[in-house]
């Protein structure tokens, strides 16, 4: 069947939902899956309209539930084509316990993450709860912060994906509405160009390749089961040699630079906040402004979430004095996870700043410009004063009395 | 798209038929006796076709696939315990893409798509994902292997479990006959969703299963199969009386077979010609032997008239043609 192909102009102005749609599209998927859940509902519109329209010769199946879009997308991918899906929140948490499938029996899958928070109660807007929640499945998990990256890392997610080494499902992660549905000027590749790029797909132990027949989704017990997890977390891990690689090759085809570990301003900075998704760039808008004040910040970013830059990201943070970790997720009884995450980079090596943990933004509560300096202002009196300015963790912008939680031990700096 | 028909394999009697090429092999950890088994061949057996099988997490799939080994000589996939049938879906949509795109050529041969799963994952926790696929009409065939109770976990009532059977949720005690609620008619359910073609099925009526099987495997769209699967386990009888209960529970009409074309038309297969009373089909499962209590004398006689009432409804269906 012969597909029609899609002129684009050399600037495109699309919102981070048809970023993964058209890169959905040029990466020649064979079959998407996908159930609708807001915000990533328009990634499988889009696609859809271009299947509609004669764009596409893959499949597209709209299944009944996120669970059964994951677990189609997980048969698809073990018969041996690339596969893609869409979800959010609810639909991330309902085809949860396909993802743990998926990694574990390594079957490529690319699935857009439109970061949504969790109910209850019921909220459509963004947060990283749903991210959170794919801390431990065993999938790779990249971050964008704008369209141009949701397009950029929809497209490499396939080619890490799927590559040899590798064999692992991969989630293109961006923030609801703040991207998904946010317009901007997004510069996209030639479609042969991005289609090359990717790569065709290599089929290995393909159901449907019926000269060597394969059992998929096989039962270990004590006796074997501790060797697959050992070897998944293997193999998570030297995904980041291919990631490198890839991010290598993309730099050089489109000259846009993308490392485990984003950061903005720290050459010189004594302060940092850390954060995931589209608080990084209000955070570069507020770092510029505050350099009038005379107070030199920092923000950094894991691009890479999964498998996490433990050494990137301590080494990115050595010569900071305080550190806020920005957690967009209730953090359920403890620290966030950036916060635990970043301090467990810091402590085998000798840099000991003052680490603050900041819940914010839960259910798409905004995080200003402004925010972001009184936030930077606060970290640049704790640096100064050698000393935490209340408790490690704390809520932010929330209304009511003031929440704070956990009291630093012993003579902190 | 074009479509190959392949030839339907010719089965001219049962030796030939039960000695024909494996590609479910003979080593598993089913329980002897188990009628699983027996299915599971009939089913496979019945085409020369390159084959998908798909299981559902269960006695099946636990018996034949404990890495490193397999019991499975053509393509197998297990993901979990609700979605064997959408797995299989994903597969057969696979398959579609990669031959409209010229991946696989056009003059390869279809082959066959085939799940099976137990009534637990068919008639409760997976019932959501294959009403799903058969509403979107993947070509594949869905196989119930029905025991009416969770075998695998050791006992507990599913909602094919039959009224009066005693099992370890729902068991029968001084103050309980066991199961209160009469099995789910998964068949008219299945037909309902407009089914290109549905069938009850037995292994022991080995002829009129391999009929149905090749029927269904010649049928282009979703095929779904409830093949009645006694377990020597949870039944409570002796293994080797497996074929004896099964043609007691067809005989007594307790497990009719007929089959569903396009949702409408009705066939009864197999008339019995001396229709065993309900009571021998459940005397002989130590499940229900609490039932011939005086006191639960009453459910026996109601589910005779329950099995009358039935089978004189799938005669007018069949006569009526819709």
């Amino acid at each position: 069947m012969n597909k029609r192909v899609m002129e684009l102009k050399e600037v495109e102005v699309w919102d981070g939902n048809m970023a993964n749609s058209q890169a959905f599209r040029q990466a020649d998927v064979d079959v998407v899956a996908a159930y609708p859940i807001t915000p990533s509902t328009a990634t499988v519109e889009n696609y859809a309209m271009f299947h509609a329209n004669g764009y596409i010769d893959g499949e597209v199946m709209m299944t009944e539930s996120e669970h059964a879009a994951m677990s189609a997308c997980v048969g698809a991918g073990a018969a041996g084509g690339r596969v893609a899906t869409a979800t959010s929140s609810q639909g991330l948490a309902l085809m949860i316990e396909v993802l743990y499938q998926a990694s574990g029996m390594r079957i490529p899958v690319v699935l857009c993450l439109v970061n949504r928070a969790l109910a209850a109660p019921l909220n459509v807007n963004g947060d990283h709860s749903d991210l959170y929640l794919t801390r431990d499945s065993g999938w790779i998990s990249i971050d964008a912060f704008n369209p141009q990256q949701a397009y950029d890392m929809t497209l490499m997610s396939f080619k890490i994906s799927e590559h040899p080494d590798v064999r692992l499902p991969v989630i293109s992660n961006q923030d609801g509405f703040m991207t998904s549905h946010t317009a901007q000027n997004v510069i996209p590749l030639e479609d042969k160009v991005a289609c090359d790029f990717v790569g065709p797909y290599l089929q290995v132990n393909a159901l449907l390749n019926f000269d060597k027949p394969v059992t998929h989704g096989v039962q270990t017990e004590q006796d074997w089961h501790f060797e697959h997890k050992a070897k998944q977390h293997a193999a998570l891990m030297a995904s980041k040699k291919v990631i490198l690689e890839t991010f290598a090759q993309f730099k050089e085809l489109t000259g846009r630079e993308y490392k485990l570990v984003e950061s903005y301003n720290l050459e010189n900075a004594d302060i940092a906040i850390v954060c995931l998704g589209t608080t990084f760039e209000t955070a570069m808008l507020a770092i510029d402004q505050l350099k009038e004040e005379g107070i030199n910040a920092a923000v950094v970013a894991p691009r890479v979430f999964r498998p996490f830059p433990l050494e990137e990201v301590a080494e990115a943070l050595q010569n900071v004095k305080a550190i806020a970790c920005m957690d967009r997720s209730a953090p359920g009884g403890t620290v966030g996870t950036l916060y635990n995450e970043v301090s467990g980079a810091l402590f085998n090596t000798p840099a000991r700043p003052l680490m603050s943990n900041l819940i914010y933004g839960l259910g798409g509560r905004d995080m200003t410009v402004a925010g972001l300096k009184d936030i930077f202002r606060n970290l640049d009196k704790e640096a100064k004063a050698g000393k935490l300015s209340g408790k490690i963790q704390r809520f932010i912008g929330v209304r009511g009395p003031e929440l704070s939680f956990y009291d630093a031990q012993g003579d902190v700096k | 798209m074009s479509i190959i028909v392949n030839t339907q394999k010719e089965i001219k009697n049962l030796k030939s038929f039960s000695t024909a090429a494996e590609r479910f092999e003979g080593s598993h950890l089913l329980c002897p006796g188990c009628a699983h088994s027996i299915i599971v061949r009939e089913v496979l057996n019945a085409t020369n076709d390159n084959l998908v099988v798909s299981a559902s997490t269960g006695c099946l799939e636990v018996c034949t696939a404990i890495y490193p080994h397999t019991s499975w000589d053509c393509s197998w996939i297990h993901i979990g315990f609700e979605n064997s049938s959408t797995a299989m879906a994903g597969v057969e949509t696979m398959n579609k893409a990669l031959r409209n795109k010229g991946r696989i050529s056009a003059d390869t041969p279809q082959p066959k798509f085939v799940t099976f799963g137990g009534d637990g994952s068919t008639y409760d926790i997976g019932f959501q994902w294959i009403s799903g696929c058969f509403e979107r009409g993947h070509d594949f065939m869905y196989v119930c292997l029905d025991n009416e109770v969770y075998a695998n976990t050791g006992g507990q009532r599913s909602s094919s479990t039959p009224i009066g059977s005693s099992t370890t949720t729902a068991p029968a005690g001084s103050h309980s006959y066991g199961e209160k609620r009469q099995k789910k008619d998964i068949v008219s359910i299945m037909a309902a969703h407009g089914a290109p073609y549905v069938a009850q099925v037995a292994p022991n009526k080995w002829k009129d299963m391999v009929t149905k099987i090749q029927k269904g495997f010649s049928t282009y769209g979703p095929v779904f199969i409830n093949a009645m699967s006694a377990c020597t386990t949870e039944w409570k009888f002796a293994p080797n009386q497996t074929i004896e209960v099964s043609d007691l529970a067809v005989d007594s009409l307790v497990f009719p077979l007929y089959e569903i074309i396009g949702g409408r038309e009705l066939n009864i297969t197999y008339r019995p010609k001396n229709v065993v009373p309900v009571r021998d089909y459940l005397g002989a499962q130590p499940r229900f032997k609490h039932l011939f209590k005086p006191e639960y004398e009453y459910l026996i006689d109601e589910w005779q008239k329950r099995i009358d009432e039935r089978w004189v409804f799938l005669q007018k269906r069949e006569e009526i043609r819709m």
